[in-house]
């Protein structure tokens, strides 16, 4: 799969390249800001974009505004935002923009390598994948009350659904069986009045609709 | 000795300043008497001559208010120059149009003191300016009169004159320093600042200087948060990448080897976890970017104990502001997590109006102070700074409730 890189630290884009490179991707190009990622993304046409938050010139959100250029101009490009922080309010604008192809991940996640690159994979092929912190600021910011409804592992669940997993990452992750999964899926669409849909990102939709409204 | 001659000099130029006053301020005074006699009981002489005489005082009395005011410049200049005594000058209300400007310094005090000063100086001072010119001329005055100049050589008319005038003259330094401290008092009074716009003067720069050493520790934070993204989280963010990439690789490597792999790579790990969390309370990005709201919900999430944060801003408030409500509210559930043994925590932040009002209540056992040393008072030092205030109630049991108001500064 081919990707482009953005990311304004001389050393991280050396480390990323390399990461990317032995994990079995081909970086066609790695840039430092913005305004490179856009002229890079139209020239190769990458399957997926790495991109940093916080580049030149302004260190604020240059990454998510130029990943939301990208999600409008170059829908079959996939992009994955990476950041020092996460932040909820950049997430729900990402989300705004696609709700599949996308992802947006700490940074720190690059050091769990095979996490990461999975994430990777998946959001390449068109799924999601969001930072657990940003599902726990989302979750902070619940005006509704359904929620309460949920017993503890079926908000666990539900968090991980909101990540991007699948049935069976959920299995993985909570070592449990995967009818058991299966019936929390079912309940947690029934507690909140969700119809269930068999596609991960239009779950990761409804369950961050809900969340956000 | 060249000190003495000092009241001296400031008595006799206080005589010509009073001079100047006397002779503006009295020639416009007779324009007015002039113009109104010749309008009322026809003209005394050419017919021009009336309408100079209106003209003079019409114009006379619009530039009144700058001859008053440069008059009072020269004045303290004088004693600037002569005595070294500093008068600053009351502070200019320089607010409103051009038309309204001079209007508006009518109705301040401040300039009718001046122009009190002016018929002070045109009295007392050409008085004083007088008495002191006399006390050293008075031998001068007993000289002409032994020299015969006044027609009388009555021997002990002269004696008396010659005493009286060494007198005088003795007493001249006095009489000089007298008449010095007594314009001295008047011009302070008169020509300086009253007590009320002092105070004023003094708050205005005392405000001026706080905000800007809050807007200093303000840049100083940003600058700290700056430098550790760009400079030591990088560094381990590459650190860990490395090191994940060697433990899943060197799988094959002998197990002590593989142990202290996967150990550096958890402590690598964790140091970007622990340091993130620190450089996120110091000042985060997104604070500048999208504002307290979007700000606060990495602090609720982050905290280990479930918080429930509601916002509602919805217009920004100065930075400054921002950066002590968003300090606020991630010290006080820092605080919480350490002492309150609380279950859960709300933050609810609101503008009303020109008010920001944070409120972040626990459930926790209560008792918490505003102790010297405690974190509390910090933060209330800190809500002071920019004008805001800091209370707490917190009764032996819980719950604990801090409110802080601020005043959102735009």
């Amino acid at each position: 799969m081919r990707v482009v890189i953005a990311e304004d630290s001389v050393l991280l884009q050396a480390g990323l390249t390399r990461l990317l490179t032995d994990g079995g991707f081909e970086v066609v190009d790695a840039v430092g800001d913005a305004e490179a990622l856009l002229r890079a993304v139209a020239q190769h046409r990458p399957d997926v974009a790495v991109v940093d938050v916080r580049m030149p010139p302004t260190h604020t959100d240059e990454g998510v505004r130029a990943a939301l250029i990208i999600g409008r101009q170059y829908p079959e490009v996939a992009v994955l935002v990476l950041s020092q922080y996460v932040e909820e309010r950049y997430a729900t604008d990402l989300l705004s923009e696609r709700t599949s192809a996308v992802g947006y991940l700490l940074k720190d996640r690059v050091a769990h390598v095979a996490d990461f690159l999975d994430a990777l994979r998946r959001v390449a092929a068109g799924g999601t994948a969001l930072d657990p912190e940003v599902v726990a600021q989302l979750l902070v910011r619940r005006r509704t009350d359904p929620l309460d409804r949920l017993t503890p592992r079926e908000l666990q669940v539900l968090q991980l659904m909101a990540e991007g997993r699948s049935n069976n990452g959920i299995t993985e992750a909570l070592h449990v069986s995967p009818s058991a999964v299966e019936k929390y899926v079912s309940n947690i669409f029934a507690k909140l009045d969700l119809a269930p849909t068999d596609t991960d990102h239009r779950r990761v939709l409804a369950v961050l609709k809900f969340l956000g409204t | 000795m060249a000190r003495d001659w000092r009241p001296t000099v400031h008595a006799l130029a206080g005589l010509a300043a009073g001079a100047l006053a006397g002779v503006t301020f009295g020639g416009l005074l007779l324009c007015w008497l002039a113009a109104i006699w010749s309008l009322v009981s026809g003209p005394v002489g050419a017919r021009e001559l009336t309408v100079f005489y209106v003209l003079v005082a019409l114009a006379g009395t619009v530039l009144l208010l700058w001859w008053v005011q440069g008059l009072a410049t020269l004045q303290r200049a004088r004693f600037r120059a002569v005595l070294g005594v500093e008068i600053a000058a009351p502070p200019a209300r320089a607010a409103g149009s051009w038309l309204l400007r001079p209007l508006r310094a009518w109705r301040a005090p401040a300039t009718w003191r001046q122009l009190g000063y002016h018929l002070l100086a045109m009295t007392g001072g050409i008085a004083g300016g007088l008495l002191v010119a006399a006390c050293w001329a008075a031998p001068l005055l007993a000289a002409a009169h032994l020299a015969g100049l006044f027609g009388d050589r009555r021997l002990e008319v002269g004696l008396g004159l010659a005493v009286l005038s060494a007198g005088l003259l003795l007493a001249a330094p006095w009489v000089a320093r007298a008449v010095a401290r007594a314009d001295e008092a008047a011009g302070r009074a008169l020509l300086g600042p009253s007590r009320e716009e002092e105070l004023a003067l003094r708050v205005e720069s005392l405000a001026r200087s706080r905000a800007e050493i809050v807007a200093a520790t303000d840049a100083e934070r940003r600058r700290i948060e700056r430098d550790l993204h760009d400079g030591t989280q990088r560094r381990l963010v590459s650190l860990a990448m490395h090191l994940g990439m060697a433990r899943e690789r060197l799988t094959d490597a002998p197990e002590p080897v593989r142990q202290i792999i996967e150990q550096a790579h958890d402590e690598a790990t964790e140091a970007l976890a622990e340091l993130r969390q620190l450089v996120r309370g110091l000042h985060p990005a997104v604070l500048d970017d999208r504002g307290l709201d979007a700000a606060l919900s990495g602090i609720a999430a982050n905290a280990p104990l479930p918080v429930r944060l509601r916002v509602d801003v919805a217009t920004r408030c100065a930075p400054a502001v921002e950066a002590v409500a968003y300090f606020v509210v991630s010290e006080t559930l820092t605080n919480v997590v350490k002492h309150a043994g609380a279950s859960r925590a709300e933050v609810a932040v609101e503008r009303s109006g020109d008010r920001l009002r944070v409120v972040v209540a626990d459930d926790g056992h209560g008792g918490a102070t505003l102790d010297p040393d405690g974190g509390l008072r910090g933060l209330a030092q800190r809500a002071a700074a920019v004008d805001g205030t800091l209370t707490l109630d917190s009764p032996p049991g819980g719950p604990t409730v801090i409110t802080v108001e601020l005043p959102c500064g735009s």
